[in-house]
């Protein structure tokens, strides 16, 4: 459901552009920030609200790997498997991350904390191994610096 | 024009055209998928690249698109160059990594585009080792199968789908390696335009549905040129037969008429041929309510003919879904003052005004592809996506006429596709429709109109009378009326090929006399004004020619006891009069004799039925809309005694010892009879070849090359091979003997050239790619504007603004793409796609009448009484009520009239 604050926040975005349907992306990203994630009905929602069909805004959410189509965790681990960090070693980084979370990429912790999903290139190529959670940028990453960031938000950070 | 050089000889051809247009055109074959002759280039999939040279020393060379290339004085370019090639070779490897290679479970095999092109690039085998992305298929309704794991993402279907037919529901969703392309979620594609992504796609991810049940590979088919039944517009199509069934419809390209789609109605209707319904052995009742009884050819040609001799004054009732021959056979028999058109008067009146209006001086009517090039059109009262659809697409390609210029002020060549959907954007040129309910193209339009037929005709004089004070002034507009009437009157002014459409659809001669009256006043003003008028069926206007009395008239005549017996040649009077009367003719009539197809209320009262061949069984003329007469040809041989109704008339007048009526043996007698003796038809003789007509001494083969099974299909009867029937009608043969090469235009069975399997072998039937068949699109204007018959606008009169009343609604017809048309609803699929009965209420009404969505209501005139569910319509203006047109339950009466509506 939509609720009048994020209808709100809609429509300040559709002010600022030229037809309803412009506002899209930032439509899906306002809600996501809502709702942590677009359900079908949710999408169907937005659709209407900017005069879309769902096959138009489906294919707009799409495309973007940041909205999410079905539930993630509490927090999301985006890591950058691209080829500096290739280089760097995020192989080992990932290893670690299966070992320590039980997860695998697209999969979400049991309790429900963390999901980890891949990304290419987070623009930070020359701190690389980058990840970054929710929108905190992590760079030089080494399994031990995983550790405490991932305790960090064990412990309740944000 | 320009002169390129390929592979270093020089060609001219024309400038600004795309470089793979020129080199498709010069007959080379360079391979590509995403561009489409109609729907132009946008560089996806890479395949068509060659190599460009800068001048005569540059040996390198770049690879270039060919598609994005625009023709240049002096390019020089090589299709053959090793590079080039291996690049094509590449480029289709990889579009197949995850192709399922599936072709011999594919029903697209053997007329595959994505076939012929890794032939063409040599791509044989595959390297990759990874495994292939596989998706979940859609369910996308009756019409089309899903298959989405054979897609080359070259968006081709997304193209047409959503940016040439305005449809919403359908997208592609993902990006890079994971793209698919379908609906949101499974259901019914809403476009009726979604067939053609049969043929749009060059692989097999959308195919025929109903082609499915009854799959044949293309070069097993046995097919001949035909044109579409199902409306006036008179599509060209290709029709397949195997094992004595109609299997599928394709598109045939006439450049003027239908270009390269079709409508959903025209491709996936053909079903009725194949029937239960039908009727294959003629059916005697010896006393009306007695059990129809089979009987051979001649025992009930011996019976017709005893019933005729016994009481004279025979009169016949002609129909507007059969040929102009078999029409025109059956007034020939019973006289024209005793031949009937199968049409209420209220039609009748309708057709001549527009015949009339046709051949008055200065306004064309225009082809379907003039349609496509207006820069301003005015829709008068005509739910065009319903009544002609493929009409609706041609008017959807025309807002895009004026915005146009934007690309060419920027020099983006107009095949430029993308650049020129950016450039154009939303803008759109001038289209004002004026309806009494909402109509799909309503989004397009820059203004609309609500209103009864009354004042949407008003609105036309009004626009007419801005144009020319010739045209009466409209007494007691609202200003709102007589602004929007200016503003009309002054997009049309400002056009260059304004077009005025309108049609029956309202069941209005204002309607049409307003119409007709724009289009006048206009050409007053030194415009070159188009008028186009939709008509009901795929011959009302050749039906029109004929002339005869109206149905009413027939009436009367029988009602008198003028006449006593009476043939109704291929029309079920249940559905054109009401049921009362209809009973009175068969009350008072003594002998009924019917010729149809299927079976129906009227064969079920007749006292001899004689089973009429389809379309696909026989040949014949249809006029459509523009007034073109049109040829189709017989696909196969029907079972049964089945055959042309204009053959029956012949057997009958034999029978009756006056063959000197009916001296026709072959088609061609016929039509050379009737060219004599109607003289608005003497051109038909011209439409196509006559049946003596050889290329190289061969008659045209209807079976491939590659036909197989010749020799088994009947073994299970004989071993014998059986002769190839024989053919007197057309220069066509039951058979693969015979002439396979090019052939005149009017007679292509099918579009096939070696290495082109796939329906894009079009290009080598074309005088240029994209450009009109070779040797002339087929047809024959019959109606063109008479210069020495000035008739005005006598009788023209200006009706009083509509005034709803109380204690009834005016009903009118709410037409349906699928459900309106009488044989296309006998296809399962058809079927399936329409909406079940309803009346349609304004809010106004239906608040008034305490109703509300989905109540049961009665409707009631006369002695008429209909119980129906309500819907309610936002967009009906108050005071109106509408009926779909045609459905089950809904015909037999004719609209607009006046009908009181209440509470069940
Ligand atoms: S479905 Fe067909 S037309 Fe559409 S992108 Fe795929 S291959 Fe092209
Ligand atoms: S537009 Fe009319 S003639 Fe053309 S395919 Fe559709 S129903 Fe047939
Ligand atoms: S046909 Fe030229 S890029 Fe696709």
């Amino acid at each position: 459901m939509l609720t009048d604050l994020m209808k709100r926040e809609l429509l300040a975005e559709i002010d600022r552009t030229e037809t309803r349907q412009a506002a899209c992306i930032e439509a899906l990203q306002i809600v996501q920030r809502h709702l942590g994630w677009i359900s079908n009905e949710t999408l169907r929602e937005i659709a209407d609200f900017l005069n879309m069909t769902p096959d138009e805004l489906e294919g707009v959410a799409t495309f973007y790997n940041h909205i999410h189509r079905k539930p993630v965790g509490r927090h999301v681990i985006l890591v950058c498997d691209s080829v500096v960090c290739w280089i760097e070693g995020v192989e080992e980084i990932l290893e670690h991350i299966r070992a320590t979370l039980h997860i695998e990429p697209g999969e979400t912790t049991s309790d429900g904390l963390f999901t980890l999903l891949p990304v290419q290139c987070l623009g930070a190529c020359d701190n690389a191994p980058a990840l970054m959670i929710d929108e905190e940028l992590f760079t030089n990453l080494t399994p031990a610096r995983f550790d405490e960031i991932v305790a960090a938000y064990r412990d309740g950070k944000s | 024009m320009a002169v390129i050089y390929i592979d270093n000889k020089p060609y001219e051809v024309k400038e600004g055209q795309s470089l793979l247009n020129a080199c498709l055109s010069l007959g080379f074959s360079v391979p590509y998928f995403c561009w489409h002759p109609e729907l132009h280039s946008v560089g996806a999939c890479r395949q068509c690249a060659v190599k460009q040279f800068r001048n005569e020393s540059d040996t390198r060379g770049f690879i270039i698109m060919s598609c994005m290339t625009p023709v240049e004085d002096g390019l020089c370019i090589s299709i053959d160059d090793p590079e080039a090639r291996q690049f094509r070779a590449s480029i289709i490897e990889m579009l197949m990594l995850n192709h399922p290679h599936d072709c011999p479970v594919c029903d697209e095999g053997g007329e595959c585009h994505l076939q012929d092109m890794t032939v063409m690039t040599g791509h044989v085998r595959r390297r990759t080792r990874f495994p292939k992305r596989t998706y979940r298929n859609q369910d996308l309704g009756p019409f089309l199968n899903h298959e989405m794991n054979r897609c080359i993402q070259c968006y081709r279907c997304l193209r047409f789908y959503r940016d040439y037919a305005g449809g919403r529901d359908f997208n592609v969703f993902g990006i890079h390696q994971r793209l698919y392309f379908g609906r949101y979620e499974d259901g019914k594609l809403e476009s009726e335009f979604s067939g053609n992504l049969v043929e749009v796609c060059p692989t097999g991810v959308f195919t025929d549905k109903t082609f499915m049940k009854h799959f044949t590979r293309k070069w097993d088919l046995q097919t001949a040129p035909s044109i579409c039944v199902h409306c006036s517009v008179g599509c060209n199509t290709i029709v397949g037969e195997r094992y004595g069934t109609v299997r599928r419809i394709l598109n045939r390209f006439n450049r003027e008429v239908n270009g390269y789609f079709l409508c959903d109605r025209g491709r996936f209707g053909y079903e009725f041929v194949n029937s239960e319904l039908r009727i294959r052995r003629p059916l005697v009742r010896d006393a009306r309510t007695a059990e129809a009884q089979p009987a051979n050819k001649a025992a009930a040609l011996k019976r017709v003919a005893q019933i005729l001799r016994k009481t004279p004054g025979l009169i016949g009732i002609g129909s507007p879904r059969a040929s102009l021959e078999s029409n025109y056979a059956l007034r020939k028999l019973v006289g024209p003052d005793r031949f009937f058109a199968g049409v209420s008067g209220a039609e009748q009146r309708l057709i001549t005004a527009i015949l009339d209006s046709m051949r008055k001086p200065s306004v064309l009517s225009p082809s379907l592809q003039e349609v496509e090039r207006a820069d301003a059109v005015l829709l008068l009262g005509e739910d065009v996506p319903n009544t002609a659809p493929r009409l609706a697409l041609a008017l959807r390609q025309s807002v895009r006429v004026r915005p146009m210029t934007l690309a060419d002020q920027l020099c983006v060549p107009r095949w430029m596709d993308h650049a020129v959907r950016l450039v154009v954007h939303d803008a759109r040129g001038p289209l004002y429709i004026a309806t009494p309910y909402r109509t799909r193209l309503d989004s397009l339009a820059t203004k609309t109109l609500r209103g009864a037929p009354d004042d949407i005709a008003r609105l036309g004089f009004a626009v007419a009378h801005e144009l020319s004070t010739d045209s009466p002034a409209v007494a007691g507009l609202s200003e709102e009326a007589q602004s929007l009437a200016h503003e009309i009157a002054q997009a049309l002014q400002g056009a260059s090929c304004p077009l005025v459409m309108s049609g029956t659809g309202c069941g209005s001669m204002a309607v049409v006399q307003a119409a007709d009256a724009v289009a006048r006043s206009l050409r007053k003003t030194g415009r070159p004004a188009m008028l186009s008028f939709i008509v009901p069926e795929c011959n009302s206007l050749g039906l029109g020619i004929l002339g005869g009395g109206s149905l009413e008239d027939a009436v009367e005549r029988i009602l008198k006891g003028d006449a006593h017996n009476l043939i109704i040649l291929q029309s079920n009077l249940f559905r054109r009069l009401d049921r009362e009367t209809v009973e009175e003719v068969f009350e008072k009539i003594e002998h009924v004799v019917v010729l149809d197809h299927v079976a129906n209320r009227c064969v079920e009262r007749a006292d001899v039925v004689l089973p009429s061949a389809t379309f696909a069984e026989s040949d014949g003329t249809f006029v459509n809309n523009e007034g073109r007469g049109q040829r189709f040809f017989q696909v196969m041989v029907p079972q049964g005694d089945v055959q042309a109704s204009w053959r029956w008339i012949r057997d009958i007048a034999d029978a009756l010892d006056k063959g000197e009526l009916a001296p026709w043996t072959s088609l061609d007698d016929l039509i050379a009879d009737m060219a004599a003796s109607v003289q608005r038809l003497k051109e038909v003789v011209r439409i196509a070849p006559a049946a003596d007509f050889r290329m190289t001494g061969m008659r045209i083969a209807r079976e491939s090359h590659r036909y197989s099974g010749r020799t088994a299909v009947t073994a299970y009867v004989s071993v014998h091979e059986p002769k190839p029937p024989q053919d007197d009608d057309s220069p066509l043969a039951f058979s693969m003997e015979g002439f396979q090469g090019h052939v005149p235009p009017a007679v292509i069975p099918r579009f096939w050239s070696p290495g082109w399997n796939s329906i894009q072998a079009v290009n080598k039937f074309q005088s240029e790619v994209g450009g009109p068949l070779a040797g002339g699109d087929p047809g024959i204007r019959l109606i063109e504007p008479m210069e020495n018959v000035e008739k005005g606008q006598e009788g023209a009169i200006v009706p009083e603004p509509f005034r709803p009343r109380t204690d009834a609604c005016l009903l009118v017809p709410l037409f349906h793409v699928f459900g309106s048309e009488e044989l296309s609803m006998l296809s399962p699929a058809i079927a399936e796609a329409a909406p079940e009965p309803y009346v349609g209420l304004s809010p106004e009404d239906a608040d008034r009448l305490g109703l509300r969505d989905g109540n049961t209501v009665a409707v009631r005139w006369d002695e008429t009484e209909l119980t129906l569910p309500a819907k309610i319509m936002d967009d009906l203006p108050g005071g109106l009520a509408g009926l779909p047109h045609g459905l089950p339950g809904l015909s037999g009466f004719v609209l607009p009239r006046w009908g009181k509506i209440r509470a069940k």
